[in-house]
């Protein structure tokens, strides 16, 4: 022991300010409160779940809950979530695109719906570069694991870092405009923002509200065994990702419309956008890419070539330019 | 305030332009190059299109099985061969030559055309217009919506993305790699789907027709062969 720290624990006794087995009776009295505050937690977190709506539960879990075991859906059984029932998953399907409402309503609904899928055509004025929304949301923002609308719907509004502000699902959509699609914001209320809003909340018909619902974002990788490598990333995007997004990546076109999206360049999103962050890239391409064979690429070759496709220069971040 | 001069962007490095300013020779062979060079192409494709007509020996006429333009036979599922990507037919050729794609009729007629050859045919029939919408009526069954479904959505329930996905908008294909797919007689695509299921044919790059065709059950395959023929696009847009 330092000299000195004897000589200042020595003084501490003497002036009884101190004793060394106070901190045994600090450490003691956190254990007993943390138990107090985690037994009842845990209690709670399981008598939330049990109140779901039956409905919104898969068969195999409906059959399973009555033997009183905690379905395998819920996150990390016996640790408290942090927010109570928002981390509980709960698997969802959108209703069919055959039962599309009529009326003004449905018009919006389709004219939302038109706007996902073309958003070259139908948001035009609010567009910067050659991507439209089913480009990293697939099947027109229906596909779980691919950041489906109705997932995202009902957890707003929310918190976000990324403004430092509660943000509305409608400040949500003009997100993607600015940074994903780099281009202008709708004004709130514009008839493309309502049509997203109604083509999203009728996605989410029947889905509990904030809860989390199984598929919702890009499935989160556990960090990569090596540090993400763009020269690997560069031979797995050849072997795979080339052949429809180009061996530039810059994408292919028919007749002036990107058939398959650039993947950087001044037609791709810009740089404050999600897909810039190398884990979300690599989610979403683990899960997603090639088309038609999701989870067939390592999670160490999605991280890669994640690096390698954001390693490439594209459009300024919008917050960074001075007007 | 200040003006700038105006100066026009410079189409070709000064250092070619200084080339050709130092003589009469260098401007001749230019335009022999040029005129060589597109010649050439011109001749290829004239050498594909006689031997699409007139066949060649141990070679039957393409016209023989895929129609007088290319436009295939419906009956016996000969495909389409017309305004297909030059790549795609001429990977094919290769490929029945080779026997990494097997067909009794294609891989002697293969065999028995020169490498120049090949590409002179595949050229000529890339060449060809392509399917165009014609006027015959969408017909609405179940299975012709089932079909148009899939090609235009696909079915994520089970991994399916949609045919269009990757062969383009309206089917048309996209170069190099992909062929179209509308006007392809039913009887063919259903064949080659099957095939792929089956591994009868696997020279599709990295699997990507394998691993979709694998996820079709015998109804899917034979809906959207079927609206493949004659796929209406009318009311894709809602």
């Amino acid at each position: 022991m330092p000299n000195w720290f004897s000589k200042w624990l020595e003084n501490q006794k003497h002036t009884r300010a101190f004793h060394p087995s106070w901190i045994l009776l600090v450490v003691a009295t956190t254990i007993i409160i943390a138990g107090i505050v985690w037994i009842p937690a845990a209690l709670v977190s399981k008598a939330e779940y049990d109140r779901l709506p039956s409905a919104a539960l898969p068969a195999s879990e409906k059959t399973s809950a009555p033997t009183g075991e905690i379905p395998a859906a819920v996150e990390q059984p016996g640790f408290p979530a942090p927010t109570g029932p928002k981390t509980i998953r709960v698997d969802f399907s959108p209703p069919d695109v055959g039962d599309l409402p009529s009326g003004e309503f449905g018009e919006a609904v389709r004219l939302g719906r038109n706007i996902f899928n073309d958003t070259q055509t139908y948001a035009r004025a609010y567009v910067g570069n050659g991507l439209n929304c089913v480009n990293c949301h697939l099947d027109e923002g229906r596909k779980a694991n691919s950041a489906p609308l109705w997932a995202a719907y009902v957890m707003f509004p929310a918190y976000r870092e990324k403004n430092s502000r509660v943000n509305s699902y409608e400040d949500r959509l003009t997100g993607c405009f600015r940074f994903s699609m780099n281009g202008k914001v709708p004004p709130p209320g514009s008839k493309e923002l309502i049509a997203l809003m109604s083509y999203s909340y009728w996605l989410s018909k029947g889905a509990p509200v904030g809860v989390e619902l199984a598929g919702r974002g890009y499935p989160k990788l556990a960090e990569p065994q090596q540090p993400p490598d763009a020269a690997r990333g560069k031979k797995v995007f050849e072997a795979n990702c080339a052949i429809c997004h180009g061996a530039d990546g810059q994408g292919t076109q028919v007749s002036g419309r990107y058939a398959f999206p650039p993947l950087w360049g001044k037609d791709s999103f810009n740089a404050g956008a999600g897909m810039t962050q190398v884990h979300n890239a690599a989610a979403f391409i683990r899960a997603n890419m090639p088309l038609g064979q999701g989870n067939t690429l390592t999670e160490q070759e999605a991280w890669d070539v994640a690096k390698y496709m954001n390693s490439h220069g594209r459009p300024v971040d919008p917050r960074l330019v001075k007007s | 305030m200040r003006t700038k001069a105006f100066n026009p962007p410079c189409l070709l490095p000064h250092s070619a332009l200084k080339g050709l300013k130092g003589g009469l020779p260098a401007w001749i062979a230019l335009i022999a190059w040029v005129g060589l060079g597109s010649g050439a192409v011109h001749a290829d494709r004239l050498a594909g299109a006689a031997l699409a007509q007139q066949g060649g020996p141990g070679m039957t006429a393409c016209v023989a099985c895929h129609g007088a333009r290319g436009e295939g036979q419906a009956a016996a599922g000969f495909p389409r061969l017309a305004g297909q990507p030059k790549a795609y037919l001429l990977k094919q050729l290769q490929e029945f030559a080779n026997g990494t794609r097997k067909n009794p009729q294609m891989e002697p007629i293969a065999r028995a055309l020169s490498a120049q050859q090949r590409g002179d045919v595949a050229d000529h029939y890339a060449s060809l217009p392509g399917w165009k919408a014609g006027a015959k009526a969408a017909a609405s069954s179940p299975q012709s919506l089932a079909g148009s479904s899939l090609a235009t959505r696909g079915n994520w329930n089970k991994e399916i993305p949609a045919c269009f996905a990757c062969h383009g908008p309206d089917g048309a294909g996209i170069l190099p790699h992909f062929p179209a797919l509308s006007g392809q007689p039913s009887a063919y695509t259903r064949a080659q789907l099957k095939a792929w299921q089956a591994g009868t044919r696997s020279n599709d790059p990295q699997g990507l027709m394998k691993a979709v065709a694998d996820r079709m059950t015998d109804a899917e395959i034979d809906a959207v062969s079927l609206y493949l023929e004659h796929p209406s696009f009318s009311g894709r847009r809602e």
